[in-house]
Formats: C-alpha cells, structure tokens, sequence
C-alpha cells in the first residue's frame, strides 16, 4: 500500500518537472503562443473556454462510447453466430478482416454521404473501427473450449443454448475483454476521425476532432493543445474502466488475475 | 459360468472403432458387464481404453458392432451414466458448490432441492469447507473430490473413470481409491474404469479386462476374487500381492505381445 503512495508522488514530480521544464523552455527562447504555447497558456485557454471543451467532450464521449458499446453488442453477437455454426465462421470470417483494412479515412466521407454529418456518422465510423477487435478475439475465446468439457455438456444432454451460454460465453469473457481492450483505445480516434469529415453540422458545435481542426485553423494553439490533451484523457479514461470491467468479472477466478488476489 | 440376465447392464457386441485416418483403435471387442461390477481396463497405450469409454458413453460412435447400456443405445441411456474424466475438467469461473450443481442446474431441478443434494454430496467427499473456493484454490485431490462429487450427485447408476486418479500423488490416489470404494459398496454403481496401475485395478475392481495394442482387443480377463469391503489393511495382505503378481505378469505378456 505504502509502494503505491510512492509510486503515485514520484509520477506527480516527474510530471512538475516536466511541465516546469516545457514552461521554462518557451518562456526563456520567447517562442511564440501559436507555435509552441507554455503550460500555463494551454491552462488559462482551459480555463477560459471551459464551456465549449466541454461541450466538444460529451459529443465525442457519446460519439466514441456509442460506437464501441455498438460493436461489442454487435460483435459478441456475430461470434456468437460464427461460434455456433462452423459454415457461417468459414464463410463470412474472411470479410471480418475486410473491416480491419478498410482505411477508414477513406470510406468516413462515404458514410457522411449516406447517413448526413454529425454524430451519427461519426458514431458509425467509430463502430466500424472498433467491431473487428471484438469479432475476431470473443470468437477466439468461444470456439477455444476444452473438448472434455463440451463431453461433459454433452453428457448432460445441455441444449446448444445451454452450452452457448454456460460454457462458450464465459469461456470466451477473457478474450472478450482483450477485444474491449484494443477497441476502447481506438474508439476516441475513431471518433476524432470521423469528426475530421463530419463533426458538425452547425459552427462551433462539433466534438473534440472538429474543434481541434477549427482551433487549428484559427491558430488558437493553446486551445488545441487542451483539446488534445482532453481526447488523449477520454481514451486513458475508457481504457481505465475497461481494465476495472474486466477486474471484476475475472478477478475471483482468471490466472491472469492472480497477481492481483495475492497483493 | 453364471447364468445371463436377459440384459446385461452394458453389452458390447464386436465392437470396432476405426478413426478418420484409418487407424483402427479397436477391433471385435465383445464384453458383457452385470448390474455392479467394477470392471476394469488396463492395457498399454494406444490400446484403446479411453475410446471405449467414450463409446460406451456415446460421445464416440462405433464403427462395428454394438453397444448397448440397459438394452438401449448408449445416447439415450446418458441419464443412468456419470463420466469422470482424467483432468477434473471443473469450469473455473464456477464455484466448487456451482460446478458440482451444473447438471441439477442444467436440467433445471429446482433450486432448494438442488442445493440441498449438493450440500450432501460435498460433504459426503468431504468439500462442505471449499463450497464457495473456486477451483484455482484447491489442490489437485481436492479437485477430483469435486469432480466425482459432481457425478454422482445426479445419483448415476453407471460410472465411467477415465484414469481419475493419474494425476494424484500416490497417497492421495490411494485415499481417493479407499473412499471410492467406500461409496461403491452404498450406493452398488457399475463402474467402468481405465488405470495404467495394476495396484488401482486390482484394489478397485470385480474384473480386470486386459487389452492389447494395435489394434485394441481383449487379451485376456482377471477375476479379483479379494474379499469384500477392502480397505487399506486389504494392500497388506498376501492375496492382494499375489493378485497384483498375477496380474502384472498377465499384463506383461501383453505388452511383449
């Protein structure tokens, strides 16, 4: 216990120092706010456009955050199908992969072309980003069971619901977790993407991605460099609750976890 | 020879299983096993045991002959049989108490009166302390406590062991033997059983059935006519050694082919 209090304040003075060190580095080589702004600048930018940051992270957070509860809803589902039925597993896993290499940028315009800017179709390009993570690690885990323990159901005479749902599901929720992991990280830059093509429909409006591009434009540096730091947050936030999740649903049994019971 | 029942408990009528690649496992096995007996397989590996197992409890199919459980088909005589395989194969995400409920729980057998068998049971293999430990807390012998626990707390008439105890240190296999025997003479199972032990078959069992490799037959039958109920005084006496002496010599014929 004692270790983490440590650990937490030596952090903390390797963040002071480099923060002291960046803000002594621009105010002593006079550079100017557009190029590089000090801390304190990106801290008073900040402070006085507290409202539209914001305002700008609860789009992309609701953006972000629907896209990817869509695709694990989305993606358990499809490796459900693909668990169940090996023919359907052959045929469509293939184009599973498609949705990993499709470039995104590319096709985000189309998406606006179809369902009109805003948070929609920045949620849509966020669920396509994020589904083939999901996908391909729960049918992972749902097809990698121990032949005895499916003999074991079988003996049982267990319906495929029973099997599926009792012994698939929670074998695969490590694996699940591992998806969730890899698309929680990539749902904000999902998100930040798609709002580069369709972040708002009105001025001003837009998630973080459309008004880093807007405070970019007007060369308000100060703001953006807050606006990234927001977007890098939601994702270490996402990320953060995601390892909690899976905490709590494997801790009691998992190997992975052990360390952790031991502490 | 005792006169046969109209149907034997299990009944296999030159049973062949060929595998996929063409390697055939078993080749003309006929054996007729009565209501009780503690039948047991030993033979050297690739002779077939586990595959008989599995035939007789209908995860396998045949590829000749027959194999029937009470007169009817080994799949839907699965309610009457109880399979213990080699590894515990507990569920890890469930407790000891919820692993050994799966089946009640499965075939949706009402809740107090499932708990209430499970209770018995673990206490009955001596687990009641480790209801709610998850298996990754439990030793080994402990686990296979729970394993049998969950197989017979469905109050099967039939068990099938795939070398249970393999795994075991010898003073827990031994236990776990002494206890099982212990069980056997209440609750009168049929069991099938496969060990690589000669000591095991010859504690345990009624009839020792000895296989032969390449492809699995029946080399020859033991009766182990130790008196009843042994315990483990039994493995001191004099009968015991010269039964494992008979049989090991038995066996050893079958491995030099």
């Amino acid at each position: 216990m004692k270790r983490h209090w440590l650990l937490a304040v030596n952090s903390l003075i390797v963040l002071g120092c480099l923060l002291g060190l960046w803000q002594g580095l621009v105010s002593f080589n006079h550079v100017k706010p557009y190029i590089l702004p000090g801390p304190r600048a990106v801290a008073a930018a900040v402070y006085d456009r507290f409202p539209s940051l914001m305002s700008s992270l609860a789009i992309t957070t609701e953006e972000a955050g629907g896209g990817l509860a869509a695709s694990i809803l989305v993606g358990v589902a499809i490796a459900m199908l693909f668990a169940r039925w090996q023919w359907v597993r052959r045929t469509l896993y293939p184009y599973t992969i498609l949705l990993q290499t499709v470039p995104i940028v590319a096709i985000a315009p189309l998406i606006i072309n179809w369902v009109g800017p805003g948070i929609v179709a920045v949620t849509v390009v966020t669920f396509i980003i994020c589904l083939a993570p999901i996908i391909a690690n729960t049918t992972q885990g749902l097809i990698s069971v121990e032949e005895n323990q499916v003999h074991l159901f079988l003996m049982y005479k267990a319906s495929p619901a029973q099997v599926l749902l009792k012994l698939r599901l929670p074998n695969a929720l490590p694996s699940l977790f591992t998806g969730v992991r890899i698309s929680a990280g990539i749902s904000v830059i999902g998100a930040l993407t798609g709002e580069l093509f369709a972040g708002s429909t009105q001025v001003g409006q837009g998630g973080l991605g459309y008004a880093i591009t807007y405070a970019n434009n007007q060369m308000e540096t100060a703001y953006m460099f807050a606006l990234v730091f927001a977007a890098t947050m939601l994702g270490f936030t996402f990320f953060f609750i995601v390892m909690f999740l899976e905490w709590l649903a494997l801790h009691n049994w998992h190997e992975s976890k052990r360390q952790q019971i031991a502490e | 020879m005792v006169t046969r029942r109209s149907v034997p408990e299990i009944a296999l009528e030159g049973v062949g299983k060929r595998f996929r690649d063409g390697a055939v496992a078993l080749d003309g096995i006929s054996l007729s096993v009565e209501r009780g007996e503690f039948v047991t397989f030993l033979g050297p590996s690739g002779c077939g045991k586990s595959t008989l197992l599995k035939l007789v409890s209908g995860l396998s199919q045949v590829s000749a002959g027959s194999v029937e459980v009470n007169g009817i088909s080994p799949v839907n005589a699965r309610e009457m049989m109880s399979f213990i395989f080699q590894d515990p194969t507990l569920l890890p995400w469930r407790t000891v108490e919820e692993n050994v409920g799966l089946e009640l729980e499965l075939q949706h057998t009402a809740r107090p009166a499932a708990k209430v068998r499970v209770e018995k049971m673990l206490e009955l293999v001596g687990l009641a302390h480790v209801a709610r430990s998850y298996p990754r807390q439990l030793s080994g012998g402990m686990k296979m406590r729970a394993s049998i626990a969950r197989a017979l707390v469905t109050r099967p008439r039939i068990l099938l062991m795939d070398e249970p105890f393999a795994a075991l240190d010898e003073m827990s296999r031994d236990r776990l033997n002494e206890e099982l025997l212990k069980l056997y003479s209440e609750q009168k199972w049929t069991v099938l059983f496969v060990t690589h032990s000669v000591a095991e078959a010859v504690f345990l069992s009624s009839r020792i059935v000895i296989l032969a490799a390449h492809p699995g037959r029946v080399a020859c039958e033991v009766e182990v006519d130790l008196p009843w109920p042994r315990t483990a005084e039994t493995r001191e006496t004099e009968d015991f050694d010269a039964q494992v002496a008979h049989t090991s010599r038995l066996l050893r014929g079958v491995y030099q082919g």
